[in-house]
């Protein structure tokens, strides 16, 4: 079934008795080229790449609670493509592209908007850091522009430009940038998926793996055993529990990140602010209530829920970045895993065992990587080759010493 | 949180700093012949359990003081504490 204004149209008319699930609910078969573990955004958009684009029809994507109850769920929604060095930001503008074409390619209103994403700056140095970044930007083909405290002014005239410890003197605005809406993001992936034959398997936990004398040949679920030539994995907070099944220590450790809701008010923020002397961040969601965030919990957590010194510091940014904030009433707030690895860059990369291959370490921003991460997979997964944009996301880079650590903190993942 | 310091009694969480596994107390040789391979264990890889965990924390608005705190990464509920012996503060 495809989707039109047309179909609304006569559904409406037919008192919309012709709506069907948007993907089947099949039992595992005893084998599949490809097993994808994982059904959330990465999982989801590398099955859809590898049947749409890569010819892969005997795939299956197993899940282990229902789809879209993992980060892809419950992120705040930010697509960027706003990073500084060589490793990172082909690979992210690359997703935005395939942002841009999103809707169209997998049929679904997964609400993409680029309202801009605007990075406040509040020094000298961190003007000329800025103005580094959008270069970079700029060279990957990304768009950039530097504003001063005018131009922030006017776009934004309710920021707290008096503040005399933290002033803003301006900001790096990717117009580009945005949200979307993160479960449209997983039902389209899933539902173009299943259109082409791919399994989308849910309640079904994996809980080892069949390794023989170095090669995987497929899992151990709670439905049974599945076999598989090749098995991708794309479990993000969950990556380092998951991979030690398979016998193996990743350089990556796993904390909670917290967001945060109001109630609902009249359009005040139309685009994505980020406070640049503390962490914070504030969008306003199409209903109205303003989305916000900061730090993650500073310590290991699989909780998927945070403490109260980390709400005390985003209320706190947000106090000092827009002051009218604190008339507004907190409705809720949750918390994800983060799988942070020990540079704060992603790895898309085969593993030690042969058929087996890893997709992790996204941090906090896996959001925006949802399409590039699924299409790099995919065709790592089909073709045995990385694709030219996430070739630096190598797994053994930290022997190697090609570590790409944008923040340049080093090997403290909750710091990244 | 509150983590029960071994001197000073039940403290708020916030007081501290968190640095990670306790396992960095156990620095590899650096004379030995694996060394670069043992470095790169020690540095970056982490058995990131689901469960209990040992962890370091830095007493940095207290005593100044390293603990290993035993806490469990799944529930938050912090099992125990001991001072690191031999720690500088
Ligand atoms: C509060 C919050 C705010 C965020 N904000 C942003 C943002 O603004 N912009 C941005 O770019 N990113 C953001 N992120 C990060 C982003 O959401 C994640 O990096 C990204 O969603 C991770 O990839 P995923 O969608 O595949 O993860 P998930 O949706 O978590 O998918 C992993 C799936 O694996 C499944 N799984 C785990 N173990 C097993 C197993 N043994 N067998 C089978 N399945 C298993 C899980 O159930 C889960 O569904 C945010 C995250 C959080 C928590």
């Amino acid at each position: 079934m495809t989707y039109s204004g047309f179909r609304i149209l006569a559904e409406a008319l037919r008192g919309h008795r012709g709506w069907r699930p948007l993907w089947r609910d099949p039992d595992p078969q005893p084998e599949y080229d490809i097993i994808i573990v994982g059904g959330g955004g990465h999982g989801l958009s590398t099955a859809y790449y590898l049947a749409n684009v890569f010819g892969q029809a005997r795939v299956a994507v197993l899940e282990k609670g229902w789809l879209g109850s993992g980060n892809i769920g419950r992120n705040t929604t930010i697509i960027r493509s706003n990073y500084l060095l060589p490793g990172n930001q082909p690979f992210y503008e690359f997703s935005m592209k395939l942002w841009e074409g999103l809707e169209q390619d997998f049929n679904l209103n997964a609400m993409v908007s680029q309202r801009g994403v605007l990075n406040l700056y509040h020094s000298d140095g961190q003007r000329d850091a800025y103005r580094r970044r959008g270069n970079a930007m700029i060279l990957s083909g990304a768009d950039a522009e530097l504003l001063d405290q005018g131009q922030v002014r006017e776009m934004y005239p309710f920021l707290n430009f008096d503040n005399a410890r933290f002033p803003i003197k301006g900001g790096l605005l990717q117009r580009r940038g945005g949200t979307a809406r993160h479960d449209g993001v997983a039902w389209g992936y899933a539902r173009g998926a299943d259109r082409k034959g791919v399994d989308i398997i849910q309640n079904c936990e994996v809980t080892g793996f069949l390794i023989e004398n170095g090669v995987c040949h497929g899992v151990e679920t709670t439905r049974g055993t599945i076999k598989a030539g090749k098995v991708g994995v794309a479990v993000a907070g969950s990556t380092g529990r998951v991979m030690a099944r398979a016998g193996m220590r990743l350089p990556i450790e796993s904390f909670a990140l917290q967001a945060f809701v109001t109630e609902g008010l009249k359009p005040c923020i139309d685009g994505v602010i980020t406070f640049g002397a503390g962490h914070f961040y504030v969008s306003q969601s199409d209903k109205g209530g303003l989305v916000f965030g900061g730090d993650i919990d500073s310590y290991n957590s699989y909780a998927q829920r945070g403490n109260l010194p980390v709400v005390e510091d985003v209320a706190e940014g947000g106090m000092a970045l827009m002051p009218m904030i604190g008339r507004a009433r907190l409705l809720r707030s949750w918390g994800g895993i983060m799988d942070m690895s020990m540079d704060g860059t992603p790895i898309i990369d085969k593993t030690p065992v042969d058929g087996l291959y890893l997709n992790a370490g996204w941090c906090y921003g896996g959001f925006k990587a949802t399409p590039a991460s699924g299409y790099c997979f995919a065709h790592l997964l089909a073709r045995d080759t990385p694709h030219p944009t996430a070739e630096a996301m190598r797994l053994d880079r930290f022997e190697t010493g090609h570590v790409i650590d944008e923040k340049g903190v080093g090997a403290q993942p909750n710091l990244h | 949180m509150l983590i029960p310091h071994p001197i000073l009694g039940p403290r708020d969480a916030q007081e501290f700093t968190y640095l990670g596994d306790a396992r960095l107390l156990e620095r590899p040789d650096g004379l030995a012949e694996d060394a670069p391979a043992a470095f790169h264990d020690y540095v970056y890889l982490r058995d990131n359990p689901a469960g209990v965990h040992r962890e370091l924390w830095y007493h940095e608005h207290g005593d100044r003081s390293w603990l290993v705190v035993t806490r469990d990464t799944v529930t938050h509920e912090i099992l125990g504490a001991d001072l690191v012996k031999g720690a500088a503060s």
